[in-house]
């Protein structure tokens, strides 16, 4: 069975989808139900199944495991294998999307399609942390791209054609560039394995040229790598989101339905992370370090930047999208730091955010499903009549500033520790978004919830159901046993990051007519 | 035994907090206290029975593994440790007895809504989060601790969460104590870097390193055992409400009385000191930071006083003394006398939390009016109430014999607070300051007292017509503070503040006799104990202090002494001598400070018995001889009286130049750098390049993902082309 275990966990969700999409007719309520459970069950199966690839996982092994290699179309290979970098976004993806699907119980317009394009979705994220292929990467890549336009365009908010149309926009002026990275790739290396090719070179192995050049009257430092990088960073900062590309995510959170607003935050935008530890740091090492610089303090921007305008927003999806850019700094100012506990504290920062922001919308979904707004001052006192969620949304408010005994705290801890080592500028101005993160979630908190209950409308609201508080459960479980015993994670990532920055490391010490001008850039 | 004391806490936390519904609010209630009086039990056993020279470690899981980094929950038990176990444990075990008859019936809460449960999980909560900072064998969960009592701060200040102010004091208290930890946190950071640990063993190990090590921190090289200190130091600034960081505890008053007594006067706000002392070995080896410590305290020490002398709420009367007091202990650390700091904090425990609870009393006797002016002549009333306030004002202004070791906690500890501040800077800023703060800290108290409990009845006739003594559940916990409040300084005295050996043998630290060099006896002049006279004998470094107790050194030192015409020095002079980590706390090799407090002048160890009865006479004058007096002082020097009134603005300026700016910035970084600059640019972009693409698509809706999905498969097609295409090349 380990034989095809992750194509298996990857298309789980797809028949669950075709059988959806063949099986399921009418409209009427029953089809409603019955498309729901099929949805349902197609997710919780991925995800048991899933459990199989992390029991089979050896942490040890920093190469890559479940390895699948097959002929595909017009000669190009189908290649699937994780590593200790990307197995846990696998179970983070196949963990998260049960929750999902469960949370838009209470969905009534166009519930089949809205469970297809879910399904197709989840197959798509799972493609992207799994690919070993160049080609097979892109099409997860962008493909994910669409049931996500679909659900923010059809189940959006009343504004959802100009949210829909910005996130278009960004994303496809980042692909753009990456589809022409990825041909200069294989121009360059000739093949686009990307690791784990038998005796043939990968795209891992291969040293893409990195002498610098001048090119329209610029001085290219690292030459090639740098472009390269510049490419494909051009796709993967868009995705994070990093400052200044970040507009977009802010206008999708608060049209996208909550269901989509927790697969965006928890594991979307986890894809641009992932791409800065696949593609970036180990096949363009020369390139990353000229332009680590320039990474770090766009992060230690975004960190203080959004965590300001979180401060004074008046719609709390909006709060929540901003306040994930910022916690979003923190992961790319460890990637780049590029020491164990900088990419440590970042890879556990993305699955810990996965959890944490994740439960934040369901927070603000809880709330919307019941008086159908997103606006701050529509709200107060909600303590009073709703005991159970103030406690629920209390915890993430902690875990999302950071508090220690929660996940939140570990990984912006090492990302911090990491960059610290590296830069005590960039250091002391990401450690004070701890403060601004405090005032801006302890102020929606208190707006929220804290206070007499007062407004009419609320009189009646009715506390968390039975189904809502199984849905945050396992996240708070989650949150928890991350933030007590980080090991859980911290050993399956450690060794593979290990590797990662002894390649790292040695490619810089291996080119140093580059690394040298590189040093000179600092 | 460690165990146990650590979790019983969280235990009562986790099941008063969430089984409340299945045991009762009363089975909450008594089963959160219960297990508190347990641990105290046990704290008090492994304080009187554990053996400080050597440091007992507890590994209880693994935490956070990453490259160098190994951190783990585990406990250290030392002396710090053990003395922090009873005084947390001890304060908590009796604020849950008292919380019984406080909380039982509080008007802030209609009829069938239930908030005991919750209250007691969150103090039980706070325990737990108290005990996890004290048994800390490592930076970062102490750090835990640091963050998870501030939690409970903000949850417990927020308790009467309806009200706004309240809720405003909470976040205001977490928010101020980020800032102190934004400092905690780098400082950790740079231990790390430097040292490759954040163990307090390898840590205290690599300590004499750091001393000469150069670490490039923004834009110039420090010395890296000062700034490491200093930025740790910011932390407990946060804390322990100093200066600049001091603005949320008195805000935080908002909370329910005993929480006051127990978070915001005997426990949390005392973790900053502990965090210096528990540092020492790093703080002896960064003379600039101390200094910076020495001073912040003793300016923290005189500004709360000064504040405390006006106010008129009785618990921001005693939050302000907190805070002055605090400033005391620091003083005491700052000039490297960590023992006296520590003497201090244990008994302002006793008397602080028993203030807090008598005023506790008061407030709940006089349906939760806080307001001294309308107070008066209460000694009647509540007589039992009254005693206990009158023990713990004489504990806090210092009352006892001078030159002795008898008298109430606060004069045999704010006394060696302040000898020690004369000893560690010869007589200057810090001992000025202290002696000032002691004669206002005596005028506030009695101030206190008299309008409370002496003079007429004033405001509504109605509240003072039932004005009630307290229950005897809340009554007990008064009882036994004020026996702490009485005796604690002198049973301790001497293993905090006596003789060196007992001191070292005390905190489990090497000591050894000194032994005088010629030349540094003459430079000494009349008293012999500079600090150049105390290097110590080379070949004793390494001796434990048993070995040294050796007839030579008896006569070498009392050759030595002898010459000094100290006649009482004729007994053997023990230096502390341990290494950085041996024992709990460090003394560096020139500092003796402890020693040198013992022989200040005379006046010196006077002056704070003269400043205490300065201000009861002048409080006298004021309250009882002459009550309009102060409305007359008050209006003859109007400003002055306002800016105290005011707490010297504080609130004011960080409102004007840190709340607003940061608001007025987000909204400008939202509306004009989201707004017109990133959007403003990408709309142009997009009126240039999307309608193109949208006829080309037809409905607007689709139309981007129909975009989208033909542009991707292009773009898949141009890769596969060229890939078929040069395929033959490869």
């Amino acid at each position: 069975m380990t034989d095809s275990l992750l194509s298996l966990v990857t298309f789980i969700p797809t028949l669950g989808a075709v059988i959806l999409a063949i099986f399921l007719r009418g409209s009427n309520a029953a089809a409603q139900r019955n498309a729901k459970w099929v949805a349902l069950v197609t997710t919780v199966v991925t995800f048991l199944v899933s459990l199989f690839i992390l029991a089979e996982f050896d942490p040890q092994n920093t190469g890559f495991q479940f390895v699948e290699e097959r002929d595909w179309v017009l000669g190009l290979k189908y290649r699937l294998g994780v590593d200790g970098i990307s197995v846990l976004f696998v179970m983070l993806t196949t963990f998260m999307m049960p929750l999902v699907i469960w949370a838009s119980w209470d969905v009534s317009k166009r519930v089949k399609e809205y469970m297809i394009a879910f399904l197709l979705l989840e197959t798509l994220m799972l493609g992207v942390f799994m690919a070993l292929d160049l080609v097979l990467f892109y099409l997860f890549f962008e493909a994910g791209l669409i049931p996500m336009f679909l659900i923010i365009g059809i189940w959006g908010g009343a504004n959802r054609i100009y949210a829909s149309f910005k996130f278009f926009l960004y994303t496809f002026l980042g692909s753009v560039l990456m589809l022409v990275a990825m041909v200069g790739m294989y121009v360059d290396a000739g093949t686009t394995c990307i690791a784990a090719c038998g005796e043939a070179t990968s795209l891992m192995t291969h040293s893409f040229a990195s002498e610098s050049f001048d090119i329209l009257g610029i001085h290219v430092v690292g030459g090639m790598q740098t472009l390269l990088f510049l490419a494909f960073f051009a796709s993967f900062a868009v995705k994070m989101p990093m400052w200044p590309v970040h507009t977009w995510l802010p206008d999708a959170h608060v049209q996208a339905p909550t269901a989509g607003s927790v697969v965006l935050a928890a594991i979307l935008l986890k894809m641009g992370g992932y791409g800065f530890l696949r593609f970036s740091l180990p096949m363009f090492p020369i390139g990353s370090d000229v332009l680590t610089p320039l990474i770090l303090w766009m992060s230690a921007i975004a960190i203080v930047y959004t965590s300001l305008v979180a401060l004074v927003q008046e719609d709390m999806k909006k709060l929540i999208a901003y306040s994930s850019v910022a916690h979003m700094g923190y992961v790319t100012m460890g990637i780049f730091a590029a020491n164990q506990q900088g990419i440590d504290g970042a890879i556990f920062q993305m699955i810990s955010h996965g959890f944490i922001s994740g439960a934040l919308f369901l927070c603000v979904g809880v709330i919307y499903d019941r008086m159908h707004t997103r606006e701050i001052d529509a709200y107060g006192g909600l303590v009073n009549r709703m005991p159970a969620y103030a406690l629920i949304f209390m915890f993430f408010t902690m875990a999302n500033v950071g508090l220690p005994g929660t996940s939140g705290f570990v990984g912006e801890f090492l990302t911090l520790m990491g960059i610290f080592q590296v830069n005590t500028w960039v250091a002391a101005i990401a450690t004070s978004g701890v403060i601004f993160s405090a005032a801006y979630a302890l102020w929606l908190y208190r707006r929220v919830v804290m206070g007499d209950l007062i407004k009419e409308s609320l009189k009646t609201i009715s506390d968390m159901s039975g189904r809502e508080r199984a849905i945050f459960a396992p996240l708070v479980v989650m949150t928890l046993l991350l933030g007590v015993y980080p090991s859980l994670v911290l050993d399956i990532i450690g060794p593979s990051v290990e590797a990662l920055i002894q390649n790292y490391e040695l490619a810089l010490a291996e080119a140093p007519s580059a690394a040298t001008a590189a040093v000179q850039s600092h | 035994m460690e165990k146990i004391i650590l979790f019983a806490p969280l235990v009562g936390a986790l099941i008063g907090g969430f089984g409340w519904r299945y045991i009762g609010e009363k089975g909450a209630q008594v089963l959160t206290t219960g297990l508190l009086f347990l641990a105290a039990l046990l704290s008090w056993i492994v304080f009187l029975t554990h053996d400080p020279s050597m440091a007992k470690h507890i590994h209880i899981l693994d935490f956070i593994n990453s490259g160098d980094l190994q951190t783990a929950w585990s406990i250290r038990l030392d002396r710090l440790t053990s003395i922090m176990l009873v005084v947390v444990t001890s304060v908590s075990a009796l604020v849950h007895l008292y919380s019984f008859g406080y909380m039982a019936h509080d008007h802030a809460w209609k009829e069938g809504e239930h908030y005991k449960a919750r209250f007691f999980a969150y103090l039980s909560f706070f325990t737990f989060a108290m005990l996890m900072l004290v048994t800390s064998d490592n930076l970062v969960q102490m750090f835990f601790g640091w963050e998870g009592v501030g939690v409970a701060s903000y949850l417990l200040i927020g308790f009467y969460y309806k009200k706004p102010s309240a809720n405003a004091a909470a976040i205001k208290a977490f928010v101020v104590n980020r800032v102190g930890d934004f400092g905690f946190a780098l400082g950790i950071f740079g231990l790390f870097m430097l040292t490759g640990s954040i163990e307090f063993e390898a840590i205290f190990d690599k300590a004499p390193e750091l001393a000469e090590t150069n670490l490039h921190f923004l834009w110039r090289d420090w010395n890296a055992a000062n700034l490491l200190a200093f930025l740790l130091f910011i932390g407990a600034m946060g804390k322990s409400a100093q200066l600049l960081l001091h603005t949320w505890l008195p805000d935080a008053m908002e909370g329910p009385t005993p929480v006051s007594a127990l978070i915001h006067a005997a426990t949390m706000v005392t973790a900053g000191v502990f965090l210096v002392c528990r540092m020492s070995p790093l703080m002896e080896l960064a003379p600039e930071a101390t200094a910076f410590i020495t001073f912040l305290g003793a300016t923290t020490a005189f500004f709360a006083a000064t504040v405390g002398l006006v106010q008129n709420d009785i618990k921001r009367v005693i939050a302000y003394s907190t805070c002055s007091q605090l400033g005391y202990m620091f003083v005491a650390a700052g000039v490297g006398v960590y023992s006296v700091a520590m003497f201090h904090l244990f008994t302002h425990a006793f008397f602080k939390a028993m203030l807090f609870l008598g005023a506790g009393s008061v407030i709940h006797g006089m349906h939760h009016e806080q307001d001294m002016r309308n107070y008066g002549a209460l000694r009647k009333k509540m007589p039992l109430t009254f005693w206990a306030m009158m023990i713990g004002t004489l504990a806090i202004t210092g009352v006892g014999v001078p030159l002795t070791t008898i008298g109430f906690a606060g004069f045999l500890s704010k006394d060696a607070v302040i000898e020690a501040a004369y000893a560690g800077t010869n007589g200057g800023y810090a001992f000025w300051m202290l002696v000032i703060a002691a004669l206002f800290t005596s005028f506030y108290s009695w101030r206190l007292m008299f309008l409370t409990f002496y003079g007429e009845q004033r405001g509504d006739k109605h509240t003072h017509e039932h004005a009630h003594e307290s229950p005897t559940v809340m009554l007990i916990p008064l009882g036994v503070l004020a026996i702490g409040a009485v005796l604690a300084g002198m049973v301790w005295y001497n293993v905090f503040f006596g003789k060196t050996e007992k001191v070292a043998q005390w905190f489990g630290v090497p000591y050894h006799a000194e032994e005088h060099h010629a030349e540094g006896h003459d430079d000494h002049g009349k008293d012999g104990h500079g600090k150049d006279g105390h290097a110590m004998a080379k070949d004793g470094h390494d001796d434990h202090a048993k070995d040294d107790h050796t007839k030579d050194d008896h006569a070498m030192a009392k050759d030595d002494h002898s010459k000094d015409g100290h006649s009482k020095d004729a007994k053997p002079h023990y230096v502390l001598a341990g290494k950085p980590g041996e024992g709990a706390i460090y003394a560096g090799v020139n500092n003796d400070v402890l020693n040198e407090a013992h022989y200040v002048p005379k006046w010196v160890k006077i002056s704070p018995f003269i400043a205490m009865l300065t201000g009861f006479i002048v409080a006298l004058w004021f309250y009882i001889w002459n009550p309009s007096m102060p409305a007359r002082v008050a209006a003859a020097n109007r400003p002055l009286y306002l800016f105290l009134l005011n707490k010297w603005y504080f609130d004011e300026i960080y409102d004007a130049i840190f709340v607003k700016p940061a608001q007025a910035l987000g909204r400008f970084l939202w509306k004009r750098g989201d707004g017109t600059v990133i959007d403003g640019f990408l709309n142009g972009v997009a009126m240039g390049i999307v309608p193109f693409f949208t006829r080309l698509a037809g409905k607007a809706q689709s139309g981007y993902i129909f975009t989208y999905a033909f542009a991707m498969v292009v773009g898949i097609v141009v890769l596969i082309t060229w890939m078929t295409l040069s395929g033959g090349a490869h």
